[in-house]
């Protein structure tokens, strides 16, 4: 792309900053290397004064371009209270904080930030874990602070993101529970295997001695798998039972306990070697289907509300002197100071002249709002510009943002959860085998009343739906990590099968269907390559959002040298460069008199001449259009929280049967998914911002659209990459797909499972068979469902494993 | 054939006591981040040149450094040579 660009405009752009490697726009040379920006700069002095230069020939894509460095002060975190809260450990010369840090994504970053000690006295050690992005420092609090600590890492580029639920940090990693009890049940089911052999290969009747030892071990190692491995299983099967409904866990439960206790009773007796091998073999590989299947994205939080989002602590006024406080203290009253970049943490009034308020966290919506003094500002607005001062209205928990969590949608208790197919299916199932069981028994009993029992726990034993219950786990999981390779992230299996049953699809707007950050720029006017540098390097200095998207779409090097530079806020900039006087900015500020409708306009003007205007538009994502056309009907409504100036333009991208609503507040998206559930079925909301998230919430399938995985994502069930949302409708699909691909599974458990019960119904289900028949299910349809989902997803998305 | 019962044992009490270190080694979070360590281990300690971690050489090196400092400065009349 950088060499296309070159071509183009044939300016040499393709020096690349040493540290960031993104192209140079102004060149610095230091060392004879160019960078980009003096942050990059700083990191290599920083990197190279400790001699820690390596770092750039460990990764071609090394550092992260850390702009010009912010002065992004930490020392509210010297604060007795928060830095409590921050810091996992904490004595006089020995203290552990975990931080997040967003920024890791290299062998590079985990290079650096595990030297840290090198480049700061007073840091002990460091590591870096790689998955959860979060980096444990230990240090020595005499020689260093905290702020010291996280005020490093700003200045390397890997700013910390220190937010009010930073205690997420210190929690365990997921559960490994699972993993202990698969461990323990392939451990035995190993050394079960190894004792049953002998039994299997005809041993000597003279060796019966051995035989009996061997079956005492093997009761014993199954002992473990019984009461700590399956555990899971007797515990669901008995709640399922308490409230009446049959899932997959009764037969599985009833099965396993059958073949147990038959088991147990075979070798108390001295009546056969037990079929404890199959028992500990079914429950190892029941338990790789659940670890399968619970595939995470520990990076990826699927679960965050506001609170991850606002700051952990805010400068407030206490006797005419700043003092930084956690957010929670903050009253009715207090008088806050909030800088450049930061977020407002709860409605308040600004006191100050003016400020710019950037709400695209919350709207999507990157075009700042303007607030004069006495203003009300919500929560969750980010500030651009000049420190301002607010007083507080309400206090964070009640703010007209984060009261949307009060709704009765968050406090959604799981119980009313979808009735997985899995269960639908087993309920049959179990009343097709405990039906058999019943007939079988009767007529054993008239027949021949001394194997009664024996048929009888065998029937139970081969209908333990053993392979049924791998099907669900090896589909879905396989199918989630097909997503995942496609950016597409999901909170957990189920998702895929209530998305499969989706209805209705409703669409936010700004940052879902078109591009929050990115708007298209057009010029109208005619303009010189020269002029063009000099308003670059004008724009460039400002920090209005509107300058910078003009600043991103020229594509030329910015000028050098300008005199008499002012930014007039609310009219725009002026200075000399070259020796002509250019101003860029509003209509009446550079003398035009033309306006654009749904555009926001920037026009330049050079020596007093107005020369044209730069019209930038919010841009619609790429091929939209077309999975919009794919999805047809399902596609119900677009919500917006913005005014009906994009009316036009989304009406042409709609099919004339979807609803466009605008101007909804979190609250009406919400209500106004709840009325659709009502009235079409599940419902799918696809949205980005926190004032989506009360729809994300109440939707049946939430999926949040996101440009990197960095940012804030709101509670949802899956998170999807901007760029991938023109393949929703493949995703659907999908989706729909491994449905069919799991009953396809279930026909074939369910054929073995005959199979199986035709040896067990007539008596002749010896261990031998037992030990063949159940593995041999379970393997078939754990290959059938890796396989077909692969194949479909290949077929459809083009990648195979 | 009794030493095959006692081989059996010992066999058995071996794998067990693996069992166990592997245990312990999943507690102990050994197994959270796998890819990190993986290239940890592959990052050559440079020879140290008199860094913190060496404390008492660095100051030494440190007040050396300070002193020779001082003597060019006072011969370049205050003049800094850095």
């Amino acid at each position: 792309m950088l060499n296309k660009k070159t071509e183009n405009t044939g300016v040499i752009t393709d020096l690349q900053c040493y540290h960031c490697g993104q192209p140079c726009e102004e060149t610095l040379w230091f060392e004879e290397k160019p960078f980009c920006c003096y942050g990059c700069k700083t990191v290599f002095e920083i990197l190279q004064t400790n001699d820690l230069c390596e770092y750039y020939s460990l990764d071609s894509r090394t550092g992260i371009s850390v702009g010009n460095v912010t002065d992004e002060s930490f020392t509210y975190l010297d604060e007795p209270e928060i830095r409590k809260k921050v810091l996992t450990f904490d004595s006089e010369n020995f203290a552990r904080v975990s931080f997040t840090i967003p920024a890791i994504h290299c062998i590079s970053c985990i290079w650096l930030l595990e030297n840290l000690q090198r480049i700061q006295q007073g840091v002990l050690r460091s590591e870096v874990n790689f998955a959860r992005k979060t980096a444990t420092i230990d240090f020595d609090p005499g020689a260093v602070k905290l702020s010291g600590v996280a005020g490093l890492l700003a200045s390397l580029g890997y700013a910390p993101k220190i937010t009010l639920d930073s205690d997420e940090v210190h929690k365990p990693p997921s559960d490994r529970s699972l993993v202990f009890k698969l461990s323990i049940a392939g451990f035995c089911f190993g050394n079960i295997m190894l004792f049953s052999f002998p039994e299997y290969l005809g041993i000597d009747h003279q060796d019966s001695y051995l035989m009996r030892l061997f079956s005492w071990l093997n009761m014993a190692l199954s002992l473990p798998v019984f009461f700590y491995s399956a555990v899971d299983y007797f515990r669901s099967a008995s709640k399922s039972f308490k409230q009446k409904q049959i899932n997959i866990d009764v037969p599985i439960a009833a099965g396993l306990l059958a073949l147990f206790l038959r088991s147990v009773y075979d070798i108390i007796t001295s009546t056969g070697p037990g079929y404890l091998d199959s028992f500990a073999g079914l429950v190892f590989f029941l338990l790789i289907g659940r670890w399968f299947q619970s595939k995470t994205y520990e990076s990826l939080s699927f679960d965050r509300d506001f609170k991850s989002y606002f700051p952990l602590a805010v400068q407030k006024k206490v006797d005419k002197l700043w003092k930084s406080v956690v957010i929670y203290e903050l009253v009715v009253g207090d008088v806050i100071r909030i800088r450049n970049m930061e977020i407002i943490p709860a409605d308040c009034t600004l006191l100050d002249e003016r400020a710019f308020i950037d709400y695209s966290f919350v709207t999507g919506e990157s075009k700042p709002v303007k607030a004069k003094r006495g203003d009300s500002v919500y929560a969750g607005g980010r500030l651009i510009g000049e420190p301002v001062t607010f007083r507080v209205e309400k206090r964070t928990s009640q703010s007209h943002l984060t009261s949307l969590w009060n709704n009765d949608a968050f406090r959604k208790v799981t119980d009313n959860r979808y009735q997985k197919i899995i269960d639908r299916a087993a309920r049959n199932f179990t009343w097709i085998v405990l039906g058999i069981a019943v007939v079988t028994a009767i007529y054993w009993q008239i027949t021949q009343p001394s194997q009664m029992w024996l048929v009888l726990t065998s029937v139970l034993m081969v209908a333990c739906p053993c392979a049924l219950a791998l099907a669900a786990p090896f589909t879905y999981g396989n199918m989630l990590r097909v997503f995942g390779r496609n950016h597409f992230y999901l909170k957990n299996a189920e998702v895929i099968e209530r998305l499969a049953s989706i209805d209705a699809i409703v669409f936010d707007k700004t940052g879902t269907v078109t591009h929050g950050r990115k708007p298209d720029v057009w010029f109208f006017g005619s303009l010189s390559l020269e002029d063009l540098r000099s308003i670059k390097l004008l724009t460039s200095a400002s920090t209005h959002p509107l300058s910078e998207a003009v600043t991103n779409s020229i594509e030329e090097v910015a000028a050098e040298n300008v005199i008499d530079f002012k930014e007039l806020p609310g009219r725009g900039i002026e200075g000399i460069v070259g020796g002509k006087f250019y101003r860029v900015g509003s209509a009446e500020f550079t003398g035009s008199v033309h306006r654009e409708r749904d555009a926001s306009c920037v026009f330049v003007s050079i020596d007093n001449e107005l020369k044209g205007y730069f019209s930038i538009r919010v841009a619609v994502r790429k091929n939209i259009k077309g999975m919009l056309e794919r999805l047809g009907k399902k596609c119900f409504a677009l919500l917006s929280g913005d005014n009906e100036s994009d009316r036009t333009t989304m009406a042409s991208l709609f099919s004339p049967s979807v609803t466009l609503l605008f101007n909804q507040s979190p609250h009406d998206k919400l209500d106004y998914i709840r009325a659709l559930q009502q009235q079409a079925g599940k419902v799918m909301m696809v949205g980005d911002g926190l004032n989506d998230s009360g729809a994300l919430k109440q939707s049946d399938v939430g999926i949040a659209v996101t440009d990197s995985t960095g940012v804030f994502t709101p509670s949802c069930d899956g998170i999807l990459y901007g760029e991938k949302i023109n393949s929703l409708d493949v995703f659907i699909y999908l989706a729909k797909s491994s449905l069919t691909i799991l009953k396809t599974a279930f026909v074939i458990s369910f054929l073995y499972n005959a199979i199986a019960l035709g040896f067990a119904v007539t008596g002749n289900l010896t261990p031998l068979v037992a030990a063949i028949l159940m593995p041999l299910s379970s393997i078939s349809v754990v290959a059938f469902a890796s396989f077909a989902v692969n194949f479909i997803a290949h077929k459809k998305l083009g990648q195979w494993k | 054939m009794e030493i095959i019962t006692l081989l059996i044992f010992i066999s058995l009490l071996i794998a067990v006591g693996f069992l166990i270190v592997f245990l312990w080694n999943m507690k102990s979070g050994q197994y959270d981040d796998t890819f990190s360590p993986s290239v940890r281990m592959l990052f050559d300690d440079k020879p140290k040149v008199f860094k913190e971690n060496d404390a008492p050489i660095a100051d030494e090196l440190e007040r050396e450094r300070a002193e020779i400092a001082q003597a060019d400065d006072e011969k370049n009349n205050g003049k800094s040579v850095l």
